[in-house]
């Protein structure tokens, strides 16, 4: 059965092969049609909201196609639900060790909810991320459809390989604007046979940001480091103080090795106190999953910045406005809930953030506020320049979510 | 090995182009007599050379600027060169081409241990890093083989590995930042000390873009503090069954080693031979695992990696049970390729990845491979991540031979994609692979990749005849076909 597509607002059609998807975007192309590629949909509320012709639906494209633990290399289809990977990868004591963050709380979504290729389209990571990367760092290849209608891949089967450009690192956080993945082949490692946080309480931000500095540079190898000034702890089973935690994964000895070392190390700071697995599990998904904000509708910041100079975006940004944030990444992410307005405090934000390097997305916040405001830091403009040329060389009609990262340059023009 | 065809009006203009670049360059920063330029003929893959147009040596970012700028106004190519230790010729100059030397670009700007960072500019030797920041107590964790005189901004450009990318990874993952000037001059950042990109993983891509895409001015890496602890086991094996499944069982109990390499029989010959640390010689397969971290860690992980290994029937299990005894156990594999050039004339060093359960498989047939070209062959692998480094033996002064090596190396390559692997590890693709690029590649494969590139640098100037087997005008490869009115659903389509 067919449609006439001039009687759509935003059909969805789900693709059961690579070749669907294909014929989806030569349609696309022909007809002048935006899409926005969909796995779950547990992101779609990210980005500058778009209005698509056509939602395509990835989510029939799933299933594991080859997993060998011993070769640290999974393959699946891009529509593969996350949950499921996680469960196979568990059951061989194995992991992706970017620790992708579940937006399901903090958007109001159902929790455990997303597939690889939302993974992948949005770079996902979480706590490890100072350690080990982001799913950028664990993206090995992939076969795609880009916006041109072509069947494509790029990348390899292997944890080792730099034969051609590396476009799955371009793959990683384009959110669906250059392709639409279809396969992906991921590294994954081990899952630590222990895991414990060291607690250090009614520290100040700066203190915090010294104390993670000086654990992340001991030899302790510190998985997650992060600081949740009073009114977050609260949140959490830990109680209405100041609380910096420095997580310790690994072998049982070596844990236990590292806790002493590290505890030593940090005496200035005072006594730490220790969490054990189960606390150290739902503190770091409570860290990962920005669960601090999951029970309001405030805009939501996600700041990247070098990590000593948290504490000063932070503060930067509290002198102008009534905010909350806490850190992660030692210092080097910042999450901060603002209050609602109707630039969901951008200015602000952007100045603070810009004195000190780095960038700020918005990643909660109603979509008219989304589609009125930089939802992602906005670029010189030469590397704006290269970034449109870019799209336009895997996309060059423009199908694949136009305007979802930045505003379209036609968009640009006429507000001028 | 057929490179672009030298532009004849380019060829004519050499005075003029030389007294362009003076002109940016003061001093000695261009390099016009024959002699000197033949320093500048090949990189480490010695088999291509060609003397270039002539060299200029840039001091700053502003002339980096300027030379890219004229040179795009002026269609004329430039070849970007680190320390010129390439092992696939990504650096071979051009007849018709500028060879952009970054030497003097060298020195470390910044060291932030708060930030666990190094700022450095790109001709600051890999080992550098690691000299700069090690009293206090950090390192920079990529560590190719030629680390002592191989370059940050070379390393950036290939994605450089070594022996413990396995835990530590590639250059890419280890790099936050460079300062990139692109074919019309203009100097973008991406990155910096902060982690991940706002937009494209830009970043991302110039990592192994093996100088095709800009020239990097400035990069930003991130150093770790050194393991408090490290230590080796020598495990030697009478079959490389045996050898490749104690690697399996190793990862397979959540054990990631820091290092993980395998030899085989005639690279253990030749490197105890060479260096005589007391390699077993009746063993097939030879494995060095290296473990790092807390002490206690060591000690814990060195008994389950022996258990392991003793399971698998290892015929030699070894610990290192002093800092000498561990550099002992390396000396020999860190000292393979020249053991090798021991044995023979010359070798050519190849460096594919397969997946490591195909392993046996592949040494068994590149031992057929090696009776059918007539040469030998020594393997050494990094056992961890399934790259293999076959070293060729050959005589170059025996007429036919270096050609009957390379297509040896060919149908070894061809092998490792056949099974599922990949041409190149972290040696890059080069000259050395370009034409073997469509085994792993097909046509629309190629021309996404080569779609990037004309974002980058429409013209084609930057590093032209390296990583692509045909070079397509980017006005050709921009064109979209839309089939108006002759797709398969000329509605909405259903599924």
């Amino acid at each position: 059965m067919t449609v006439t597509p001039d009687t759509l607002k935003a059909d969805t059609l789900k693709a059961a092969s690579d070749a669907q998807v294909v014929e989806a975007i030569a349609w696309a192309g022909e007809k002048a049609r935006r899409i926005e590629v969909r796995g779950a949909g547990s992101k779609a509320a990210i980005g500058r909201p778009i209005e698509p012709d056509l939602i395509l639906d990835i989510s029939g494209l799933n299933g594991i196609l080859d997993y060998a633990p011993a070769e640290l290399v999974l393959t699946a289809r891009a529509g593969t639900p996350l949950a499921e990977v996680e469960a196979v990868l568990a059951d061989a004591g194995q992991m992706l060790a970017f620790e992708p963050i579940d937006y399901g709380p903090l958007l109001g979504g159902t929790p455990g909810v997303g597939t690889l290729g939302g993974l992948i389209a949005s770079n996902a990571s979480g706590p490890r991320r100072l350690k080990d990367g982001a799913a950028r760092d664990h993206f090995l290849g992939f076969q795609a459809v880009s916006g041109r209608g072509e069947a494509f891949k790029a990348g390899g089967k292997v944890v080792k390989n730099v034969t051609g450009y590396d476009l799955s690192k371009l793959m990683a956080g384009s959110w669906g604007t250059l392709a639409v993945l279809t396969e992906v082949t991921l590294k994954v490692l081990p899952r630590p046979q222990t895991s414990a946080t060291l607690m250090i309480r009614r520290l100040s931000d700066m203190q915090a940001v010294q104390a993670m500095s000086l654990a992340m540079g001991s030899p302790a190898d510190v998985s997650g480091a992060a600081h949740l000034p009073a009114g977050i702890a609260a949140r959490t089973a830990l109680g209405a103080d100041a609380a910096t935690a420095l997580r310790l994964e690994g072998f049982g000895p070596s844990v236990v090795a590292r806790i002493a070392a590290l505890t030593e190390k940090l005496a200035a700071f005072g006594t730490p106190t220790v969490l054990d697995e189960d606390e150290t599990a739902g503190l770091w998904a409570f860290i990962r999953d920005a669960r601090a904000f999951a029970g309001d509708e405030r805009p939501v910041w996600r700041i990247s910045a070098p990590p000593m100079l948290g504490p000063s975006v932070l503060a930067s940004v509290q002198a102008e406005l009534d905010t909350e944030g806490f850190y992660d990444w030692a210092g080097g992410l910042i999450w901060l809930a603002v209050p609602d307005s109707p630039d969901a405090g951008e200015a602000v934000v952007r100045r603070a953030n810009r004195a000190h390097g780095g960038h700020a997305s918005l990643i909660r916040a109603p979509a008219e506020v989304r589609s009125r405001v930089a939802v992602f830091e906005p670029e010189t403009p030469a590397l704006a320049a290269l970034s449109r040329r870019v799209k336009a060389s895997f996309d060059p009609l423009n199908l694949l979510g136009p305007g979802r990262m930045y505003a379209e340059v036609i968009g640009e023009a006429s507000g001028a | 090995m057929k490179m672009p065809a030298p532009d004849q009006k380019t060829l004519s203009r050499r005075g003029e182009i030389a007294r362009a670049m003076a002109a940016i360059v003061p001093g000695e920063g261009v390099i016009t007599d024959t002699d000197s330029l033949r320093a500048y003929e090949s990189d480490g893959l010695t088999a291509y050379r060609q003397i270039p147009l002539l060299v200029v040596l840039p001091e700053t970012v502003q002339q980096v600027s300027k030379i890219l700028k004229w040179c795009g106004e002026n269609q004329v190519r430039v070849v970007p060169r680190g320390a010129g230790t390439s092992l696939s010729g990504g650096a071979l100059p051009l007849e018709d081409g500028i060879l952009l030397g970054m030497a003097r670009f060298n020195r470390v700007l910044e060291i932030d241990y708060h930030n666990r960072c190094c700022v450095v500019q790109p001709g600051v030797t890999n080992l550098a890093i690691t000299r700069a920041v090690e009293d206090a107590g950090f390192y920079y964790a990529p560590d190719p083989s030629s680390q002592i005189a191989c370059s940050i901004g070379g390393n950036v450009a290939e994605n450089s590995g070594g022996v413990h990318c396995l835990k530590y990874g590639l250059t890419t993952n280890n790099v936050l930042g460079v300062e990139l000037v692109l074919m019309t001059g203009e100097v973008v950042r991406l990155g910096g000390k902060h982690l991940d990109a706002a937009g494209y993983d830009l970043l991302g891509v110039i990592v192994g873009s093996e100088g095709l895409l800009g020239v990097v001015t400035e990069v930003t890496v991130r150093i770790l503090p050194k393991p408090s602890t490290s230590r080796a086991l020598l495990l030697g094996f009478a079959t490389v069954e045996a050898g490749g499944q104690c690697v399996a069982d190793i990862i397979g109990a959540g054990i990631i080693p820091a290092g993980m390499e395998m030899m085989d029989r005639p690279a253990i010959h030749a490197a105890e031979a060479f260096v005589q640390v007391g390699y077993p010689l009746d063993v097939e397969a030879l494995l060095i695992v290296e473990l790092d971290g807390p002490e206690a860690e060591c000690t814990h992980l060195l008994d389950e990696v022996m258990a392991i290994a003793q399971a698998n029937g290892a015929t030699t299990a070894r610990a290192s049970n002093s800092e000498a005894e561990r550099l002992a156990f390396w000396a020999g594999r860190k000292a393979a390729f020249p053991a090798v050039g021991r044995i023979s004339p010359d070798y050519y060093c190849m460096d594919g990845t397969i997946p490591r359960r195909r392993l046996p498989e592949v040494l068994t047939r590149m031992r057929a491979l090696s009776e059918q070209h007539g040469l030998g062959v020594a393997n050494v692998f990094h056992a961890g991540d399934g790259n293999l480094h076959p070293l060729i033996l050959y005589d170059a002064n025996q007429p036919g031979q270096l050609e009957r090596a390379e297509a040896f190396g060919a149908d070894i390559l061809r092998l490792c994609v056949e099974v599922g692997g990949v041409l190149t590890g972290e040696h890059g693709v080069g000259v050395e692979k370009r034409d073997l690029m469509p085994v792993m590649f097909d046509a629309v494969d190629l021309a996404h990749q080569q779609r990037l590139k004309c974002a980058f640098d429409p013209d084609l100037l930057l590093n032209p005849g390296k990583v692509f087997p045909t070079l397509h005008r980017c006005a050709e490869l921009g064109r979209v076909h839309v089939h108006h009115g002759q797709t398969a659903f000329p509605e909405l389509p259903r599924f």
